[in-house]
């Protein structure tokens, strides 16, 4: 692989009147794992969902493994291995834990391998299910919304804000998931504000701000340069170290 | 967000126990068959509304219109089978009303198909839209059916076997109200089993919940929806073609009629709930079967009270489905 697995050229997106991103410009390696990291509105949920095709670009170009995928519908774009976990997670909340990983797998049959894996990594989802995932926690409705994105092989992995409200033990937990995608060769986009998960899963970072990439890099070269995130990320970043 | 919980559906049977001390017990029983068997119907007619509207956030007011053409078709298809439905056998008149219940589904469902193809399909996400152009399919339906079939009030009688009735611990039961409880139990059975046991049904009761989502993990939910709209127009149309036989005479108007007795029990059960359909639809039947024996002069206002006093309680109907 010579390019990125994903690039972003120029991309704009106007949600009704509002133009929200004013050309984005980004790259993510295959293999890597890429974060994505801003102020509340600084258009990285509206990135992410431009990608997969939930709101059309107005302008600029989005490709996917070299393929051109700015007007594709958004079942087109997640069957090219693209698995999303949105910021609201994504969970349907009157299925069972069960339902909702089968709505996952390919053809309706799960892949006991990969779903031992994932019981193994989230061990009260197997306890709960058969329960009807409206009656799980927070933090266990985000295990789920990130298990299910793992029940399958993806070529990238696009998660929002998943440590969002969350318990620090439940966070320890995402971090050990993300890593063993990452080690699994997964490439994966993640948004986080939380810099302490960032750092540890990241390998490369963009940084966002009025709908436009103001910065990507190395994280290692971010984490080490206290200038540079207080001038990228200021008092979002101070909060979560 | 909490798993739904299923007991205001009690209210059901409560209203069927407050009613009892108000009546002799065999006119009780009469009426909570007859009012159960109308709320059987009506969530045939009601169940594809409110997956349509939860599926696809669309309101299609020419629902009603899927009930007037099933009516007409099974009334066609009865005077065609005019010997089986006169036949003093059962097979025979069982093959009568099936025949015409199955041409009722197959005519609305391929009218649904063409109604979605060339008017819902452009207004997606614009309620005002929906509403101005269903309204005005509804319309041009009654005026095509009224082109095909004439003005005059249509009879038709129920098949030999399925007239009178039957004695039930002192109470007397129409035949033909079993017969359509019986239909209606199967086809709601029939829709549990599609919803609950099959990779489709998963799919619909995600997309209802979260359309998007389901997108997202590679499911065409317009294809889908299509499926559901013709399944709708189909259950609505079987709808139409019981109550038609039922009632014996059908005019242009019954869609009409019915569609604001639908929009009720869909509303009642929740938007896009087909277990709180069938709840407000029983619960419909039997408010107006009860009000009409015990106070008839309020029986036309009984169901926009009971909408109104189930808002009140529930503002989200009895089985609200969460949208996330």
């Amino acid at each position: 692989m010579t390019g990125p697995l994903l690039r972003l050229s120029g991309v704009q997106t106007h949600i009704g009147r509002y133009h929200i991103l004013h050309g984005v410009d980004l790259e993510v390696p295959e293999g890597r794992t890429t974060v994505l990291l801003g102020r509340n509105g600084a258009g990285k949920t509206t990135t992410l969902r431009t990608i997969m095709g939930l709101w059309r670009a107005s302008a600029g170009a989005l490709q996917f493994g070299g393929r051109d995928i700015t007007r594709m519908e958004t079942p087109d774009i997640a069957r090219l291995g693209i698995a999303y976990v949105p910021e609201t997670m994504g969970v349907f909340t009157q299925l069972t834990v069960r339902e909702n990983f089968l709505l996952a797998t390919a053809g309706g049959r799960f892949d006991q391998r990969r779903l031992q894996g994932v019981f193994g990594l989230f061990p009260i989802l197997e306890q709960k299910f058969d329960q009807t995932a409206g009656g799980l926690s927070g933090g266990q409705k985000q295990m789920l919304a990130v298990a299910r994105a793992m029940l399958e092989p993806c070529r990238l992995m696009i998660v929002d804000e998943p440590t969002k409200g969350l318990a620090p033990s439940i966070i320890t937990t995402l971090i050990e998931a993300f890593r063993l995608l990452a080690d699994a060769g997964t490439t994966i986009l993640l948004v986080e504000q939380n810099f302490h998960l960032a750092r540890s899963v990241g390998d490369g970072v963009a940084a966002m701000d009025d709908g436009r990439v103001v910065h990507a890099g190395r994280m290692a070269d971010l984490a080490a340069d206290e200038a540079l995130q207080a001038r990228l990320l200021g008092l979002s970043l101070a909060a979560h170290q | 967000m909490k798993p739904p919980s299923w007991s205001p559906v009690l209210i059901v049977p409560l209203l069927a126990l407050a009613a009892l001390p108000a009546m002799a017990g065999a006119t009780w029983i009469t009426l909570t068959v007859a009012g159960v068997t109308m709320g059987v119907m009506l969530f045939l007619m009601a169940s594809g509304l409110t997956l349509v509207f939860g599926l696809m956030d669309v309101l299609n007011f020419a629902h009603g219109a899927f009930v007037t053409l099933g009516a007409f078709v099974a009334v066609s298809v009865m005077g065609a089978l005019a010997g089986q439905a006169e036949a003093a056998s059962w097979g025979a008149n069982l093959a009568a009303l099936g025949a015409a219940a199955a041409a009722a589904a197959a005519a609305c469902g391929a009218v649904g198909w063409v109604f979605e193809r060339v008017i819902v399909r452009r207004v997606y996400g614009s309620h005002l839209r929906q509403i101005l152009i269903t309204v005005g399919g509804l319309i041009i339906a009654q005026q095509l059916i009224l082109a095909g079939w004439g003005a005059a009030p249509l009879h038709v009688g129920k098949p030999l076997m399925l007239r009178g009735s039957i004695s039930l611990a002192g109470a007397a039961i129409e035949t033909y109200r079993l017969a359509a409880l019986a239909v209606g139990l199967v086809l709601f059975a029939l829709m549990l089993g599609v919803l609950n046991r099959t990779r489709v049904g998963l799919l619909v009761r995600a997309g209802v919940e979260n359309r998007e989502m389901v997108e997202a993990l590679g499911f065409r939910i317009r294809r889908l929806f299509v499926g559901v709209f013709v399944a709708g127009a189909a259950l609505a149309g079987v709808g139409g073609a019981m109550w038609a036989v039922y009632q014996e005479t059908v005019t242009v108007a019954i869609g009409a009629e019915m569609t604001i007795l639908v929009f009720i029990v869909v509303i009642i059960g929740g938007l896009g709930s087909v277990g709180g359909c069938f709840a407000g639809a029983i619960l419909v039947g039997l408010a107006a079967n009860y009000v009409g024996f015990l106070a008839p002069r309020l029986a036309l206002g009984t169901n926009i009270a009971l909408m109104v006093a189930i808002l009140l309680w529930r503002p989200r109907g009895l089985l609200p489905v969460s949208k996330s």
